[in-house]
């Protein structure tokens, strides 16, 4: 078990956006997490990553109980996660933002004095994972420069170079033409296989990609667990179809 | 390389200026040296870190009040002692202060500076005995490194001696501060410019760095007030006034924010000016003053180092890296 939440419940005001939800993710899956709008899967996603606390609940990251921990702490602690709106920095260059991840991950932030451009390690650990994205040949360009596809794959790969045990992808392919999204799903598996993750939470309304890439498919309805198998046993499960994928459309 | 060789001019022409400038002109170097200090640290927080400070007066004010405080009451008159001094009392000040400002933003965080610059100057205007009230202190003429050089008439001295000792504590000031924001921590102040919330995602702890840099910007700010006072040979309290918080976030305005020497720039000519607007209109150079702070906003946001840039990316024939330097 990497990551276990456990009875999670959410009220904003009266509202009720998560009605008791429990998941667990084992080391070496691939889970996405589906629903329609408003089901819960980003205020899931914000439980899951500490940003948000639930009313309750609890989740734990390994053994430790990481309930409302923040995103700063979880980092540390080998959870990373991608936006739906895709987040750059966008003045500083792709090695840059590759560079700071690095920073964080190796603890070396405090080092007031040092110079980053002959820091090799953070300089070389930077440009493999731009290696991985397909980014080498840019790690010049102002990140506010890059286009759209670009963009997202330097928001995950900065995410990758945290180097974490499970990352939480939230609609990674949002935004991107239907031609590229395949790509960019090859890259994340196969960096995500180069650096070791263990384990990828997907969130994501494309259900091609759903289908294709995971082994687990949770599919969220009204703030509860609607149901929790493998991508063929949701495909035969009408609920969900009804409820969460659509009907398909007429030949 | 223009921007090297820019900077090489720059320094050559500064240290020849006792010798060629009138002694008016070299005496207005002094507040310029000093303020570029100060402007190196607010320009950590406000270029590098996103933070617009309104109450960095305050910071200038500890400086300054330092200097007086050792050399009228202590009798200490070592302007290392007072340097050192100032920039440890800043910091003890800076600590708790940016403890509580940190946690806001934008104007927020603006109007909590301001309020405890307000603070500090309602603290320095009432305490008379303490601080002379609005009559000030004296700020008596500083040693140099153990020279006491008290046979020397005052412009010589700040012609000479002290001129130099400034421009040599701004100089290590800019290295220091040059190495700062091209280390790893000055990476993550930048993303935490850009965007707080995705440095917090990776693991950069937003509050924390804003701390660090809030301090350091008012350690530079308490050495500048330091070296600002001895000239001026009294201290009062419209040195901690919030108009000149204003005042310096102007000059960074001016020379440019997103530069690392646009600050500098922006010190020097608005010392300059100021002096050639007085003498022109003396009634209504505060005027045309404002209209030129409109003026510059408006038409050139990235202040006198942003139309530097632009002029020399027109005539570069490779339009990139200049703006990186």
């Amino acid at each position: 078990m990497i990551l276990r939440a456990e009875g999670v419940r959410k009220f904003y005001g009266e509202f009720c956006a998560l009605d008791g939800v429990s998941l667990t993710i084992h080391a070496g899956q691939f889970v996405s997490i589906i629903g329609p709008n408003g089901a819960g899967k980003s205020t899931l996603i914000n439980v899951l990553t500490g940003r948000l606390r639930p009313s309750a609940g609890r989740v734990w990251l390994k053994d430790r109980d990481v309930t409302g921990l923040g995103p700063v702490r979880l980092a540390r602690l080998g959870l990373a996660r991608s936006f739906q709106l895709v987040q750059i920095f966008p003045d500083l260059t792709v090695l840059e933002t590759l560079q700071a991840a690095v920073v964080s991950r190796l603890g070396r932030g405090t080092r007031l004095f040092a110079s980053l451009a002959r820091d090799r390690v953070v300089t070389d650990a930077a440009l493999e994972v731009a290696e991985l994205f397909g980014l080498a040949d840019k790690h010049h360009t102002p990140s506010r420069q890059l286009p759209q596809g670009d963009k997202k794959l330097l928001d995950v790969a900065s995410a990758f170079a945290l180097r974490p045990e499970i990352i939480l992808l939230d609609e990674p392919t949002s935004g991107v033409s239907t031609a590229d999204k395949t790509a960019i799903m090859e890259i994340l598996v196969s960096a995500g296989r180069r650096i070791g993750l263990q384990a990828i939470i997907l969130v994501e309304h494309d259900m091609d990609i759903v289908f294709a890439y995971s082994d687990r498919i949770i599919a969220l309805h009204q703030g509860t667990v609607l149901a929790d198998a493998t991508p063929a046993e949701i495909q035969a499960d009408a609920r969900v179809v009804d409820a969460v994928i659509g009907r398909k459309a007429a030949p | 390389m223009i921007g090297r060789l820019g900077l090489v001019a720059a320094g050559a022409a500064v240290v020849a200026a006792p010798f060629a400038a009138s002694t008016y002109h070299v005496l207005l170097m002094l507040p310029f040296m000093a303020y570029g200090v100060v402007l190196l640290g607010l320009n950590l927080l406000f270029g590098y870190t996103g933070l617009v400070s309104f109450g960095h007066a305050l910071f200038i004010g500890i400086g300054a009040y330092t200097g007086a405080f050792l050399t009228s009451t202590f009798g200490v008159r070592s302007l290392e002692a007072i340097v050192v001094t100032a920039a440890g009392l800043g910091a003890v000040v800076a600590a708790p202060v940016a403890a509580l400002c940190v946690r806001y933003v934008k104007i927020y965080f603006g109007m909590l500076t301001l309020a405890f610059g307000m603070v500090f100057y309602t603290f320095v205007l009432k305490f008379y005995r303490l601080t002379g009230g609005d009559e000030g202190l004296p700020y008596l003429r500083p040693s140099l490194l153990g020279f006491g050089l008290e046979g020397m008439s005052k412009t010589d001295y700040l012609t000479g001696p002290y001129y130099y000792y400034s421009l040599i504590v701004l100089a290590v000031a800019a290295v220091v501060m040059w190495r700062i924001v091209h280390s790893p921590f000055g990476l993550c102040l930048k993303t935490i410019r850009d965007n707080p919330a995705k440095a917090e995602t990776l693991g950069i702890g937003v509050g924390r760095y804003r701390w660090y840099a809030f301090v350091i910007s008012a350690v530079y700010a308490s050495v500048g007030g330091a070296l600002l006072g001895a000239p001026i040979g009294n201290v009062d309290p419209t040195l901690a006034y919030w108009t000149h918080s204003g005042n310096i976030v102007f000059m960074t305005l001016l020379g440019g924010f997103a530069s690392f020497f646009g600050p500098i720039l922006g010190a020097f000519v608005y010392i300059y000016l100021e002096d050639f607007l007085k003498s022109l209109a003396p009634s209504s150079w505060r005027l045309i003053f404002g209209a030129l702070l409109a003026a510059v906003v408006i038409l050139a946001p990235g202040g006198l180092m942003g139309l530097v840039r632009a002029a020399r990316r027109g005539a570069s024939p490779r339009p990139h890296d200049p703006a990186r330097a």
